[in-house]
């Protein structure tokens, strides 16, 4: 042991992603006054949902593959719940994580004890079961879905009804699932959790239950995709079979996957990226799933850590430079 | 000094493949114990029987004179217990310092909140830097755990397992794959700890079973073969025919 080679890259890493999400922040306030509320709501929601997604994804090492299911059921619980109890929005969205992060116990428990491609397909089986429950039951009126939800009032007090006002108690909600998810990342049991991931069996000997703490992250995972279904569906007024689909579930992967798993600044660019592509080639109509194919390809097959992945290489490129020029 | 761990009868069969059979191993309180043996005989699904990883066909495990042949895997760490692994086991995307303090952090009431900040575990920090640089990792505190060379993850995962600070250590293997001086630095590193612990090592470099371990055992084909100290198990003919004779002396 002559040498010493240290490298500093993670703690680079950390410098221009903070920089980075203290600058979206800043815009975020700003926004609508130059774009679409709406717009900016569905962003956010999906920005949370990959964010939820990646802490199983990217900090958990499972790949689920019906994280719509918890999006979804939220979407339904709060759509339903805002139209037929005389409840507050933020008590609707309550009950929606709630009832969401529930099933990730459930789902969960039946699906940690496999790994890998095993544990992709019973996610998968389990939100299909979830979407023709949804399909089928008369008070989710089938292709139609819940239309029409009211926003009310928030604490009883601030009509929703207005799209800006509606932004910013999103962005409100949203800054308070994000932030706890953060929180989560970079805390003891967060480092317990990436242990579990880089190795099981070692984690194991080390005296921590791998699975409990899996079923943990899938739980606040579960319950922070809920919160952004029962955002998303008080927003648009509308609960429908799109938000239990597989293709959502799908889109989130995609979108952790071009953005760069394991990061924090990941899912978010990643989710961007995707609804504003969404958004640009809507018009294209069913071309959106060939564009979004492709660049998923592209991505996966060009991109080491998506978007972040690049980000990282350009920064160290520049600083070997400037050192060289010492 | 009486025994820390004994097996009755350990056996364990894969199919009809018996790869442990009847194995009565005792390990003294205090001793630095050698299991060895050709490739194949058994000394790896020994230690995953012994560290719950695998339950056995039949037979029974104690320690200390408790059973524990039905304890889970992540109890044992609380019982005293903890096992390094074969092939080196580091957590890769976790820097150096982040490897043992995650260790370290298991016996913290707060190991499992995930709303108290990372700072919370800073307490830890002198703890894992003392241990770092007693495996000369200190330097390397803060880069991540896969870009380290192969010895060094060796050392690193050492590092990890005296953090737990058990009262019996298993160690597989802990100087393959490694240079003179890091064998080297290894063995003064497991002297040093054994002298107030105990120690079950499956290792093949002889000059390091020859001048750490008091006891050794020779499994072959799953089953013991001899059991003594050196000069007695180098000297047994069916050793030196089995195991010995095949490449090792
Ligand atoms: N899970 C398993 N299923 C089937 N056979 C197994 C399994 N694990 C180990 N074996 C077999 O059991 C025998 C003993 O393997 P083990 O790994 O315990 O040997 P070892 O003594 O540690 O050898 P080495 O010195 O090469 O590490 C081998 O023949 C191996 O192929
Ligand atoms: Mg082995």
């Amino acid at each position: 042991m002559t040498t010493i080679d240290i490298k500093q890259q993670p703690v680079a890493r950390l410098e221009w992603e903070k920089v980075a999400l203290v600058i979206l922040l800043a815009l975020a306030l700003i926004a609508p006054s130059f774009v679409y509320p709406l717009f900016l709501v569905r962003i956010l929601t999906f920005v949370l949902f990959a964010s939820a997604y990646n802490l199983i994804f990217g900090y958990a090492g499972l790949l689920g593959f019906g994280h719509a299911a918890f999006f979804g059921l939220a979407s339904y619980a709060v759509a339903q719940s805002a139209k037929t109890l005389p409840i507050t929005p933020e008590i609707a969205i309550l009950f929606g994580v709630f009832v969401s992060a529930a099933m990730g116990v459930v789902f969960g428990w039946l699906a940690i004890r496999r790994q890998g491609l095993y544990f992709a397909m019973i996610t998968l089986a389990l939100a299909q079961i979830v979407y023709f429950f949804f399909a089928q039951v008369e008070w989710a009126h089938g292709e139609d879905g819940i239309q029409s939800v009211p926003r009310g009032h928030f604490l009883g007090l601030i009509d929703l009804s207005d799209n800006m006002v509606m932004y910013y108690f999103v962005l409100g909600v949203f800054l308070i699932g994000f932030l706890f998810l953060l929180r989560v990342i970079a805390s003891p049991y967060g480092e317990v959790l990436k242990a579990v991931r880089d190795n099981e069996a070692r984690a194991i000997s080390l005296g921590y239950d791998a699975n409990a703490i899996k079923l943990i992250a899938f739980t606040i995972s579960a319950g922070l995709a809920g919160l952004a279904g029962g955002l998303n569906a008080l927003s648009f007024q509308l609960a429908s079979l799109s938000d239990v689909h597989y293709l959502l579930s799908a889109e989130v992967i995609l979108m952790v996957l071009i953005g760069g798993a394991a990061t924090t600044i990941g899912p978010v660019l990643g989710a961007v990226v995707v609804v504003a592509m969404q958004n640009y080639f809507a018009p294209f109509g069913a071309w959106v799933l060939v564009f979004q194919g492709v660049i998923f390809v592209v991505c996966v097959l060009t991109m080491r850590n998506g978007i972040v992945g690049v980000i990282d290489m350009l920064a160290k490129a520049w600083v070997d430079k400037s050192g060289k020029a010492y | 000094m009486g025994l820390i761990l004994e097996t009755r009868d350990l056996t364990k069969r894969f199919g009809a493949f018996q790869a442990v059979s009847n194995v009565n191993l005792k390990v003294e309180q205090g001793a630095i114990h050698a299991l060895i043996g050709p490739n194949g005989a058994g000394k790896t699904t020994t230690f995953n029987l012994l560290t719950k990883f695998l339950q056995p066909t039949s037979g029974q495990i104690l320690f200390n004179g408790r059973d524990i042949t039905s304890a889970q895997p992540q109890d044992l760490p609380k019982a005293g217990i903890v096992r390094s692994f074969q092939i080196s086991a580091v957590f890769g995307e976790m820097t150096v310092a982040q490897n043992v303090r995650v260790a370290l952090q298991r016996q913290l009431k707060i190991a499992l909140q995930f709303w108290r900040p990372l700072s919370s575990l800073s307490q830890l920090n002198d703890k894992a830097d003392s241990l770092l640089e007693a495996v000369g990792l200190r330097d390397f505190r803060s880069i991540k755990a896969k870009e380290l060379s192969y010895g060094r993850k060796r050392a690193l995962e050492i590092a990890t397992t005296l953090a737990m600070d058990p009262e019996l250590l298993l160690l597989d293997e802990p100087t393959s794959g490694l240079g003179h001086e890091d064998v080297d630095r290894i063995a003064a590193l497991i002297q040093s700890f054994a002298k107030t612990r105990t120690l079950l090592m499956v290792e093949h470099n002889l000059s390091v079973v020859s001048s750490l371990c008091d006891r050794i055992t020779v499994l072959t084909r799953g089953s013991i073969l001899v059991e003594g100290n050196y000069n007695t198990v180098s000297r047994d003919p069916a050793v030196i025919e089995a195991y010995l004779g095949t490449g090792h002396a």
